[in-house]
Order: structure tokens, then C-alpha cells, then sequence
């Protein structure tokens, strides 16, 4: 059954390069929806049923770890994969979001076949 | 905590975040050329300017610039479709690309100098114009040759003079150098 995706970055360009990530893998996809923080994040996740979220951590309004803290404290949300994609290198802010209930974490750069990689493990 | 940065680390640093991010998003590999530290670097006649703040104990501005015929090029490879003139698609893909490129050396950096921030790049394209950080330390200019295009990442960071006490958000209590 084909799955919809949701890509939550502050950065058009990540939303694109996302966008065409996925639409090369094999996964059975349906809708590829964007928000540009948090906040529109939350709105897309109540406005559709979305079956995975490949989120940044650094946005404005709400972060990344803000977004993904909330969906976890939300039944509905509580076991929705979350794939974090950031520029957050950092020891603490990998174990932030792990704590947090990240499913999978890829720091930028990446290439498409880290993200199709991580995809493949989470899915 | 550290009160000086080793300039010539910090460039090496530089050369291994932008060649990474080159290699790795857009298939390009750059010529590394010797860095320098001046008080205004010079930018493109016609070009494009990034550029992203460093905020924690050590506050400043990191930038790309490069000439508006290698902007359209890294446009050209992130999105693969061709870009023939300055539009939003090929801002977007400098903005992106210091921001993991500044991200890469501030990560790195917070091994030093603890927990930063980034803000969120600015773009600017025209003509002539410079830049002046009111820090009264000089630019460490890390340039790359891309082909004949010339590309050019700067660094000007100093420690924050003012404790991260006397900083607060505008709407907010708390203080800006203590939230990462």
C-alpha cells in the first residue's frame, strides 16, 4: 500500500533534493507532502495520514526536536517513523534526538544512498 | 575554555567541510588554495554572498561568495537542471550549501569552544558591495578554484564579550547563549 511521506526542512533546496530522493527509491509511495518548520509540520500530520517524516532539527517557530518530542508524547503519533536529517553533528544532539525517539539519524551531506540506506533499515 | 582559535586549524577545517559537502552533494571536487587572514576581503564585482552568525561563547559570521557563473554551476549539479541566470533555486543552493558547509566547521568547533548555534543564511546578490564585521578581527579567507571560478569561504569569530546572561530573545526569558 503506498505510503505518504512527509519532509519537514526550513531549506527549499533539502525539500527538493528529498523530494527527488524518494520518488528514485523503490519504496511504495503515495503523496510526498512539505512543511517548512515545525509548526506547518504538525498541521500536515493532522490534515493527512502520513507514514513517515524525514525531518531537520535546526528550522524556526519549532524545531525539529521540539516536533519530534511532541509527536512522541501523542498516541497518535507515538510510533510514526521519524528520520532526523541534519547539519546537527554534534555527540549531544544525536543522543537529544535518540532520546527523543528518532528512528534513524543522517547527517548533511548526504548522498541518496545513505538516505534510501536508512529508508530501507527503517522501513 | 579557549581564547584564541589556531587560524591555520580552523582553514584546515574549512578545507575538509567544503570539499566533503563538494564531493559529496554536487560530484565537484575543488582546488584548494592558501588561506589568509585580512581585515575586508574582497568579493566578486558580480557575484552572490552567503552568509550565516555563530552564536555561543564564540560569536561571529561565517560567508560563502562566489561568482554568479558558479552559483548557477552548483545549482546546476544539486538540483540537476540547468540554471543560466541568479533565481531563487540557485540562492537556495548557496544558502544550502554554507549552511552545511558552517554547520560541518561548528560542529567541529564545539568540540572547542562548547555548545553554538547557527542562524539561518541571508543571501545577497548584486554588485560591489563589501562587507564589515564591527568585530576588530580580521577575516580568515579560505579560497577554492572550481575550474577557472574562484570560490571563497571567510570566518570572522572572536569570544563573546558580553556573558550569555545579558543576552536575551527578544519575547523570551531565556538567554541566547545557553539554548543550542
Amino acid at each position: 500500500m503506498a505510503m505518504d511521506v512527509l519532509i519537514v526542512d526550513d531549506s527549499a533546496a533539502i525539500r527538493k533534493i528529498l523530494h527527488r530522493v524518494l520518488r528514485q527509491t523503490d519504496m511504495p509511495l503515495g503523496e510526498v507532502f512539505e512543511a517548512g518548520d515545525g509548526v506547518e509540520a504538525l498541521q500536515a500530520l493532522k490534515d493527512h495520514k502520513i507514514g513517515l517524516v524525514l525531518s531537520d532539527i535546526n528550522m524556526p517557530n519549532m524545531d525539529g526536536l521540539q516536533l519530534l518530542s511532541k509527536l512522541r508524547q501523542d498516541q497518535a503519533f507515538r510510533d510514526l517513523p521519524v528520520l532526523m536529517i541534519t547539519t546537527e553533528g554534534s555527540q549531544h544532539k544525536v543522543m537529544e534526538a535518540v532520546q527523543l525517539g528518532a528512528t534513524g539519524y543522517v547527517r548533511k551531506p548526504f548522498t541518496a544512498d545513505q538516505i534510501k540506506e536508512k529508508l530501507t533499515g527503517i522501513l | 575554555m579557549e581564547d584564541k582559535l589556531d587560524q591555520n586549524q580552523i582553514a584546515d577545517l574549512v578545507r575538509l567541510a567544503t570539499n566533503d559537502v563538494f564531493s559529496t552533494m554536487l560530484g565537484l571536487e575543488l582546488k584548494p588554495l592558501e588561506s589568509f587572514s585580512v581585515a575586508e576581503p574582497e568579493l566578486p564585482p558580480a557575484g552572490i554572498l552567503s552568509l550565516i552568525g555563530f552564536a555561543g561563547s564564540w560569536v561571529g559570521t561565517g560567508s560563502m561568495s562566489c561568482s554568479t557563473a558558479l552559483a548557477c554551476q552548483l545549482a546546476d549539479a544539486l538540483f540537476m537542471s540547468p540554471h543560466s541566470a541568479v533565481e531563487e533555486e540557485v540562492m537556495d543552493a548557496v544558502a544550502e550549501m554554507t549552511n552545511m558547509i558552517l554547520g560541518y566547521v561548528k560542529t567541529e568547533l564545539e568540540e572547542i569552544l562548547g555548545p553554538m548555534m547557527l542562524s539561518i543564511p541571508t543571501v545577497i546578490y548584486g554588485r560591489n558591495f563589501i562587507k564589515r564585521s564591527l568585530h576588530k578581527r580580521e577575516w580568515l579567507v579560505v579560497p577554492f578554484l572550481s575550474g577557472e571560478e574562484r570560490l571563497e569561504i571567510h570566518i570572522c569569530m572572536a569570544p563573546d564579550p558580553a556573558p550569555p546572561m545579558e543576552r536575551i530573545r527578544p519575547g523570551s526569558s531565556k538567554p541566547l547563549g545557553l539554548h543550542v
